[in-house]
């Protein structure tokens, strides 16, 4: 019954933090920390009020005063007489895992002081969990340390709703913008970090990829209240107009990986295990560049006026190589 | 009802905690009020059977061992406060205020879950990690890759795995076997590390390329991975991405902004141009970047580069014509 296996959990903790505070604690205080509704731990006391050593008899029950949850009583938790209890349940494999990860990724955006705190934590805990974590199983490898600062100023400007101007490159224009926006929340897809923004240059919600963010400044100006819902990526990043061109592109075997990557209307398998897919394209810009990048394993089967494209910034590009 | 079987558990585990020596089946049934009032032996054991996997599968260490020092078929069982207890942890406030950020990084709702069990327990041992100011950036850590669970336990459980693998440039999948040894992450995808038992030597697969389900291909625990084993140098070692080479490029004033902000250096070249240099790994990434860069962007050196960008602009000018 996951109900009882929950409710252990949290009595197994809850017995020890209670009895390090012989003075009591405030029940909702309690209810906080363990993030459940004050009425929860009043059961969870309810239940704890029956057990104690075996035999249960007089003085073998945890002692609680349970009239501090009458309507006259102060609210304050009083546990006792549990010293088998006195400490929590050692961490699991995954626990520990899931924390020392976290602690890790946490180490390689930070600034070097902070790292230093997060070694002394991570060492210490290391030693204490041996046992239950698994060695060296888990790691992360490095982040950007410029995202560090950056993430940092958008999430401030995010909690305290001020505008931002961003220097921002575009990519399929090959470009650098400056724009003001206003920022919404910061969120991750797809392996990429983004600021989901108010952009007031297309004066349209757009998604922001901190990799491709210059620069920033946080403006005085705070940001104008948007009747926004948060984004639904259920289905991905891309967002692509039924009014977008549609092309048809011919894959050889090493840019397949573009079907993985992008999202495709669809997708034939040839006979020299290439793909030919159909895909849109909001920008055709966009979709030259991509077949230029690919070269020679990509090519454009319609339409002509794009395929014509490609072959023209070839020549072009060709130019300057002749002589 | 939860409230009846959370106080059966409590009161199992307390009796198995105070004990001194291991403690009999017949002595358990004594003494726990539910198993008493079981109306027959069987039903006694099934219930404490299931309540015993139920305390283990939270991990709590019941341990076997015979109730009786003459006669070693008397099963009986116990819980050691050594075992069971996390040990001393006293974190300075600095390190515990990192501590308590830790929560907030993962967004996988098992590990985020597992992170905050992490912290409640210390919580409940006394180390306050009641977020203080600190300068600390938190990340989002995200698993998404529909292996990844799977893959995870097997790192945890040491269970050797089977799946479907497909490389980007491969039409067909191929079914691999591994010991998997850990996962990295590395910008935002998962890979796993570990002994290829087809081919017997270590190596790293990237998690969305598997393709399918993870099936468990031995017991848990069959394997150990090698002593000073380190995850994160192998992984880096496997998909080697340092710099081998440095370029020379032609970029028009204004223009190929792509390769300007990775650039070691630029610098004014003649009218209307600058120099580029930059540190690049493989040749074919970079003549990609530098085709997407259309005109504005001319290889100088090095001169095998600048042969696969003109040969590729070649093959291009040719299409459609």
């Amino acid at each position: 019954m996951p109900g009882a296996r929950e409710q252990v959990t949290r009595l197994l903790a809850l017995v020890p933090y209670l009895q390090a505070h012989p003075d009591g604690v405030d029940l909702d205080s309690a209810a906080a920390e363990f993030a459940v509704a004050p009425t929860q731990i009043v059961r969870d006391l309810k239940v704890l009020w029956f057990c104690g050593l075996p035999g249960l008899g007089p003085g073998d029950l945890i002692d609680i005063d349970m009239d501090a949850f009458e309507a006259d009583g102060d609210g304050v938790i009083r546990l006792s007489n549990a010293e088998y209890l006195a400490r929590p349940l050692r961490l699991q494999s995954s626990e520990a895992s899931a924390l020392v990860v976290a602690l890790r990724a946490m180490r390689e955006g930070s600034p070097e002081t902070s790292r230093e705190a997060i070694d002394r934590a991570l060492a210490k805990l290391e030693a204490a969990t041996s046992e239950s974590a698994s060695a060296e199983v888990i790691d992360v490898t490095s982040r950007d340390p410029r995202h560090a600062a950056l993430r940092a100023d958008l999430e401030r400007a995010v909690e305290e709703r001020h505008q931002v101007r961003l220097d921002y490159f575009v990519p399929s224009r090959d470009e650098n913008t400056e724009r003001v926006v206003d920022p919404l929340e910061l969120l991750e897809a797809e392996g990429n970090s983004y600021l989901d923004a108010w952009c007031h240059l297309a004066e349209a919600r757009r998604l922001f990829r901190l990799d491709r963010i210059n620069g920033l400044t946080v403006l005085d100006q705070r940001v104008l209240t948007h009747d926004v819902a948060p984004r639904d990526l259920s289905a991905g990043l891309f967002e692509s107009g039924a009014e977008d061109l549609l092309a048809t592109v011919r894959l050889q075997r090493p840019a397949r990986w573009v079907a993985e990557y992008y999202p495709v209307e669809s997708a034939v398998e040839l006979e020299d295990g290439g793909l030919e897919v159909q895909l849109r394209a909001g920008d055709p810009r966009w979709l030259v560049r991509l077949v230029l990048r690919l070269a020679p394993y990509a090519s454009i089967v319609g339409p002509l006026e794009l395929a014509d494209q490609v072959s023209a910034q070839a020549r072009a590009a060709l130019a300057a190589y002749s002589g | 009802m939860t409230a009846n079987k959370s106080e059966r558990l409590l009161n199992l585990l307390i009796l198995l905690l105070v004990t001194r020596t291991y403690v009999s089946k017949e002595r358990i049934r004594e003494a726990v009020d539910a198993y008493r009032q079981q109306p027959s032996e069987e039903a006694f054991e099934k219930m404490f059977e299931r309540d015993k996997d139920e305390l283990r599968s939270l991990g709590i260490p019941v341990e076997t061992g015979s109730a009786d020092a003459y006669f070693d078929d008397d099963a009986g069982y116990r819980v050691t406060r050594d075992a069971f207890e996390l040990p001393a942890v006293e974190l300075a406030p600095d390190e515990a205020a990192v501590v308590g950020l830790a929560a907030r990084v993962w967004q996988h709702a098992g590990l985020a879950e597992a992170t905050s069990q992490a912290l409640l327990k210390l919580k409940a041992a006394g180390v306050a990690t009641d977020r203080e100011a600190i300068d600390v950036v938190s990340p989002r850590l995200v698993a998404d890759e529909p292996a990844f669970d799977a893959v995870w336990e097997a790192c945890q459980s040491r269970t050797p795995v089977q799946f479907s693998y497909r490389r980007g440039d491969q039409a067909a999948p191929a079914t691999r076997h591994l010991q998997p040894w850990g996962v990295v992450s590395s910008r935002g995808r998962w890979y796993v590390v570990g002994h290829d038992t087809d081919r017997g030597q270590p190596r790293l697969f990237r998690l969305s390329r598997v393709i399918g389900a993870v099936a468990a291909d031995g017991e848990a625990g069959s394997f150990t991975v090698p002593e000073g084993t380190d995850v994160r140098a192998l992984a880096t070692s496997l998909a080697p991405e340092q710099p081998t080479g440095r370029a020379v490029l032609l970029a028009r004033e204004g223009a190929g902004h792509a390769l300007r902000r990775r650039a070691a250096s630029v610098a004014p070249a003649e009218a209307g141009w600058d120099r580029l240099e930059l540190d690049y790994a493989d040749t074919s990434t970079l003549a990609g970047d530098v085709l997407a860069c259309l005109d504005t962007v001319v290889v100088e050196e090095p001169t095998a580069l600048r042969d696969v960008v003109v040969e590729r602009l070649r093959v291009l000018a040719g299409d459609g014509a």
